[in-house]
């Protein structure tokens, strides 16, 4: 699979160099450099160069690359090249050039674990952290054996991502419900496209091996008929054929949702899941990302935003972009930031707004309108004019979209709800369980 | 004793970096020892050659301290192949470790033997790994299974020898869900290098094993399975609906390996379920391969490429999903090329407005690359789907009217072909007259003059717009030039009283005054048919036949290719749209096997895809640029830290033949079906066929923006008509194409 794991720096110096099989060798590193790193031509994120692969994601400011000699799965690289990112940002908190120089023999330990011949192993965080640790005086536990048996078992097992004398005196969970709304609207109001992505982020603080049992007003997990209908189902997953037919159906339940799709986190058996719609799993310990579902249909978009650019002659735009908020209005917003592109030529610029601060931004060619606070049901106006200095060469300005961040807790576009979270465990404590909504803008754009 | 003769054998420096990292490896203090293994491992993560320090490091290998441990092990991978003879030294550690009762331990040396490749090495390793794979925790038994397959990189006749092979099928039995994972891993490697071992024979127990495994296992170790279900044939239809019913719940994983994976075992053994069930499972799978495309732009990438591919085969999988697949404005550019072109692929008569208005807008962005596609996109759209064309011959319209040059060409290119499929659009030619002086392409200007001598009939000052292209008839690219003599001869044909001396001119001009043969064999050939005074009829047959319509512009891969990519769904072969023959391995068959194959995949790309040929291609397709590519091929392939490969052996002198490759590479260019692989020229053909053409075209000269229709109206109506025929009989069939597709 891989043959080996390069790390650069943006100036293509390179910082990790780990090969896991014989042909990864070492003149790679300045093949890789020259090609795609000293070459701003190169757009794709894989290059094959003879019979050498090299694909590569780019975080803060390192490239992190993976070479491979094969036809190797080119979604798993890319999977495992995040995971890495990931397990970079957990260790050291920013994963940069920086604590990649500071690291790098914890880097190569980490690397020495995760790959094997070139095939990715235990990649959970947890996990590792057992017997992977920043501070060297901690390794201790790894080398006493009893500690260690008790470590390779949880690495292995089939809950590979959880230990078993795990103790709290207070037994919690927490569970966060982030959306990220999506938008693209046409500039003249039609709505292009409205989906939102969700993400279920729980923190687990939970004793023993607690079983957890999650519901959602998921309409599918709702909707007494469907669940008949899969109920009864022969085999063959004849029944998954009533489901979605069912999803087209009528509207019946209210105050539910539809889910386009969901995905779950590798605790979550998915059989369970596919066969009667029941959410359960064991969880890790601490903080991880349940689930990520996408839904289409009935978003509440939070903002209408209403534009009006007008380009007067060659010398001056014209603004005037109006935003109303739309839910309710107990709720508010809070760093709601809009940003208005202007002409590349822009020589300077005139803003007011009933609510806020706006200011210009030369370098992202941007007037950046900060509103803090914004509650519910209200409407504020910017009106601005940009004066354009005189170019040679008039070319057209492609007017990029107008693009909106905002964050509103305890709202929801897709209007989910969690309606229940169970948990089972032996010796039968209770537990305390918070649910927190946020929703935010993903890619809210306005052309 | 023996270490200090080596030691004077390699005459250390008594100062520099060297030297102060041997003083800190032998401190009698602990913590300097390993700072100065620590700054060893950095000297050689920046490719300083830290090999001289090998026995010094090699002493600290011997210590309770885990990190310390792994560090020398690092190290001693590296450079083991500088030192194999001083590796022996480290055998009795290793031995030693794997019997520790510290399973990190015994896992890190049995993993770590595997990686010294030695021969001496090897030859210790037997008892460890058999010991090894027998452990009782599951941790060292994962890490043992991976060992046998290294085992079997180094030796294979000792890996069989001594049973491993049997033991590692055993092990698709174990307990625990990784080591099973981990052993199907080792063995489809196995299989896959050396199929003669029969390595991975999935049986009907082993299937059960896997499938168990399947949901338990590592996200990693699932990939592996699924890899493996794919390639698995099933028995009878109940097995695959086994399989399927099994492995759909996968589509929920959230890595999106697992999901692509997944949806290649379910696709695969689809085909021999019922067609309910498989209808069922097809609309399963769209979700989540839909939420796929909002993920991070490189996993986007692979799946977008791989959505093409389905759809090809699958074309309404995802007819309802148009809008995902609408661009972001900051979405990189080999993401936005995708999208294009997979919403195309989508394209139909209930979604067709949103989409073109989707097109509109994104063929007034700036990215000029992107724009001339989305323009593409328009006209594919419109041949695709006849209750669009009149909207979409509007929205071109609209854009000609922008006036922005590089749109209005592309608009122009698009029209032709619009014209080809559906007559009526007459009335707008005025407006592409208009624009005749804008164009400074030659593909546009050859589209907008081919325009223009189809429709000489109805256009009043045709005469006049040609007469200023022959005026300065060498000056133009030879494309246009064939375009021009051709279109006057239509002219001619059509309206006899007013060409008569444009016709004379502008043979007089192609025949005594250019250089390009190709130019003087046509104009020759229409000369000798407008001067065939016995048939006044076959001139007008052949040059005025009518042309067979176009069907579609969209590019699709020949089904046999489809197929065999299908198998390799989720993998690069899948992303590049290409055999894995034509990327992977062929190194050891010699250097110009490399060489040759990474030319004519240079070339393909810069003939299809612009986009892949930059990614195959670091800059596409110029000399310079495909000579330094070369060279680092030619980098690749010679080994510069020992063990070298048989390419570099072969063929010592590696940067000569790169160049004769190269000296090779524009005859390939001329005439692409005789040299490329049959499956290659198939595709060749299409794509001349479809008159595609990016804008990296190599050959100037090439079937560019010409189409079928105009195919046959050379030489193949000639034959129809009996007239007697100046066509160059003893051309070989494969130029005989190349020629008529020049024809136009």
């Amino acid at each position: 699979m891989l043959s080996g794991i390069l790390v650069f720096n943006q100036k293509g110096e390179n910082l990790i160099f780990r090969a896991f099989r014989s042909d990864c060798r070492p003149r790679l590193a300045d093949i890789f450099r020259i090609q795609v790193i000293a070459n701003p031509q190169v757009r794709s994120p894989i290059l094959t160069l003879g019979s050498t692969t090299f694909s590569h994601v780019k975080h803060e400011n390192i490239y992190l690359v993976a070479v491979t000699k094969s036809n190797a799965n080119a979604a798993l690289v890319f999977e495992f090249l995040f995971r890495l990112v990931v397990l970079g940002r957990s260790y050291f908190g920013k994963f940069d050039e920086e604590a990649v120089k500071n690291n790098f023999v914890l880097i190569y330990e980490l690397l020495d674990e995760i790959l094997d011949f070139g095939y990715p192993q235990n990649t959970e965080t947890d996990t590792l952290k057992m017997y992977i640790t920043t501070e060297g005086v901690k390794s201790d536990i790894a080398n006493s054996p009893s500690d260690s048996s008790r470590i390779t078992q949880q690495a292995t097992g089939a809950l590979s991502w959880r230990r078993s004398d795990i103790k709290y005196r207070k037994n919690e969970a927490f569970v966060d419900v982030i959306e990220d709304v999506n938008l693209l609207m046409s500039a003249t109001g039609t709505i292009l496209r409205a989906d939102v992505n969700g993400q279920i982020v729980m923190r687990a603080y939970l004793s023993g091996t607690p079983e957890c049992k999650f519901g959602l007003n998921d309409r599918l997990l709702l909707d007494p008929t469907t669940s008949g209908a899969n109920g009864g189902r022969s085999g063959g997953g004849s029944g998954s054929g009533g489901g979605s037919g069912n999803k087209h159906s009528t509207r019946a339940a209210a105050g539910s949702v539809t889910l386009e799709d969901c995905q779950f986190h590798q605790c979550v058996k998915l059989g369970r899941f596919d066969a009667d719609r029941i959410i359960s799993f064991v969880p890790p310990d601490g903080e991880f990302e349940l689930m990520r579902y996408r839904a289409t249909e009935n978003v509440n978009l939070p903002f209408k935003v209403h534009p009006i650019v007008r380009e007067i002659g060659t010398t001056k735009v014209e603004y005037s972009v109006a935003i109303k908020a739309n839910y309710s209005s107990k709720l508010f917003a809070t760093n709601v930031i809009v940003r208005i592109p202007t002409p590349l030529n822009t020589a300077k610029t005139t803003e007011r707004t009933s609510q806020g601060r706006a200011k210009y931004e030369p370098e992202q060619n941007n007037i950046v309108w900060k509103i803090p606070r914004f509650s519910g049901q209200s409407e504020y106006v910017l009106n601005a004019e940009a004066t354009l200095s005189a170019t040679t060469h008039q070319k057209a300005w492609s007017r990029p979209p107008i693009s909106l961040n905002f964050s509103i807790l305890m709202f929801t576009s897709s209007g989910l709800l969690v309606r229940y979270l169970k948990v089972f465990e032996k010796s039968n404590y209770s537990s305390v369980k918070w649910v927190r909504y946020m929703t935010r803008a993903g890619s809210y754009e306005i052309r | 004793m023996a270490m200090n003769k080596i030691r004077g054998a390699f005459a250390v420096p008594r100062k520099g970096e060297t030297f102060e990292l041997r003083a800190g490896l032998v401190s009698q203090y602990a913590y300097e020892r390993k700072e100065s293994i620590q700054k060893t491992i950095m000297a050689m993560t920046l490719g300083k050659d830290v090999s001289a320090l090998f026995p010094d490091v090699l002493k600290n290998i011997a210590t309770a301290d885990l990190e310390q441990k792994k560090l020398v092990y690092l190290y001693l991978m590296n450079y083991a192949k500088s030192h194999p003879d001083l590796c022996i030294l480290a055998v009795n550690t290793f031995v030693q470790d794997s019997e520790d009762p510290n399973p990190l331990i015994r896992a890190l040396a049995i993993r770590t033997m595997g990686c010294i490749r030695v021969d001496k090495m090897v030859d210790y390793m037997e008892e460890p790994l058999r010991k090894t794979l027998r452990d009782e925790s599951p941790y060292v038994r994962k890490t043992a299974a991976i060992c046998v397959a290294k085992l079997f990189d180094l030796n294979p006749a000792m890996c069989l020898e001594n049973g491993f092979l049997e033991m590692l099928q055993e092990m698709i039995g174990d307990p625990n869900p990784m080591v099973v994972a981990n052993s199907v891993t080792a063995l489809s490697e196995i299989q896959h290098t050396a199929p003669e071992t029969r390595a991975l024979q999935v049986t009907a127990n082993t299937l059960r094993k896997m499938l168990m495994a399947l949901n338990e296992c590592t996200e990693w170790g699932r990939v592996t399975i699924l890899s493996t279900l794919a390639e698995y044939r099933a028995v009878d239809v109940k097995e695959s609906e086994h399989i399927c019913e099994r492995v759909s719940p996968q589509f929920q994983h959230v890595n999106s390996g697992v999901v692509l994976a997944a949806v290649k075992v379910v696709f695969l053994h689809m085909k021999y379920v019922g067609p309910e069930l498989a209808k069922t499972y097809l609309k399963k799978m769209a979700p989540p391969l839909v939420t796929l495309v909002s993920s991070a732009p490189e996993v986007q990438y692979v799946a977008l490429r791989n959505i093409d591919l389905l759809l090809q085969k699958q074309p309404d999988i995802l007819n309802k999903e148009l809008r995902v697949f609408f661009c972001k404005y900051n979405d990189p550019p080999y993401v936005k090329f995708q999208k294009l072109e997979i919403m195309v692929r989508i394209a139909n008569d209930r979604n067709v407005d949103q989409l073109l208005a989707e097109l509109k807008e994104y063929a007034l962005e700036v990215d000029m690359d992107f724009v001339r596609r989305a323009v593409k996109a328009i006209g594919q759209v419109a041949i695709k789907i006849e209750s669009a064309s009149e909207k979409c011959v509007n929205t071109l319209l609209d854009l000609i009217n922008t006036k922005v040059n590089y749109v209005v060409q592309e608009a122009i290119v698009v029209i032709k072909d619009i014209f080809r499929k559906y007559p009526g659009y007459e009335g707008i030619i005025p407006t592409l007259c208009k624009c005749i002086d804008e164009l400074d392409e030659p593909n546009a200007r050859a589209a907008l003059i081919w325009i223009v001598g189809e429709y000489a009939e109805k256009i009043s000052n045709a005469g006049d717009i040609l007469g200023g292209f022959v005026d300065g008839f060498n000056e133009e690219f030879s494309q246009t030039q064939l375009q021009i003599l051709t279109a006057v001869v239509k002219l001619f044909l059509k309206r006899p009283e007013k060409a008569q001396g444009l016709v004379q001119r502008v043979l007089q001009a192609a025949t005594a005054e250019n250089d390009n043969p190709d130019v003087r064999d046509r104009a020759y050939i229409y000369w000798r048919l407008l001067s065939n005074t016995s048939d006044q009829n076959a001139t007008k047959n052949i040059v005025l036949s009518d042309k067979p319509p176009i069907v579609t512009t969209i590019s699709s891969l020949p089904p046999t290719l489809l197929d065999q990519l299908l198998q390799e769904l989720s993998t690069l072969s899948s992303v590049y749209h290409k055999p894995p023959e034509q990327f992977v391995g062929q190194g050891r068959f010699g250097a110009d096997a490399v060489q040759r194959a990474a030319i004519e995949e240079q070339l393909q790309n810069a003939r299809e895809n612009p986009l892949a040929a930059a990614a195959a291609a670091a800059v596409s397709g110029t000399a310079p640029s495909a000579q330094a590519q070369n060279n680092v091929e030619n980098l690749l392939d010679i080994d510069f830290d020992g063990g070298a490969p048989a390419s570099a052996q072969k063929e010592p002198t590696g940067e000569l033949s790169g160049l004769e490759g190269l000296a090779g590479t524009p005859v390939r260019v001329q005439s692409p079906a005789a040299g490329a692989a049959p499956a290659q020229g198939n595709l060749d053909d299409l794509l001349g066929v479809f008159g595609e053409s990016g804008p990296s075209h190599t050959s100037p000269a090439g079937a560019s923006s010409g189409g079928a229709g105009d195919l046959m109206n050379g030489f193949a109506g000639l034959d129809l008509s009996g007239g007697p025929a100046p066509a160059p009989h003893g051309a070989p069939p494969n130029s005989g194409s190349q020629d008529m597709m020049d024809l136009i």
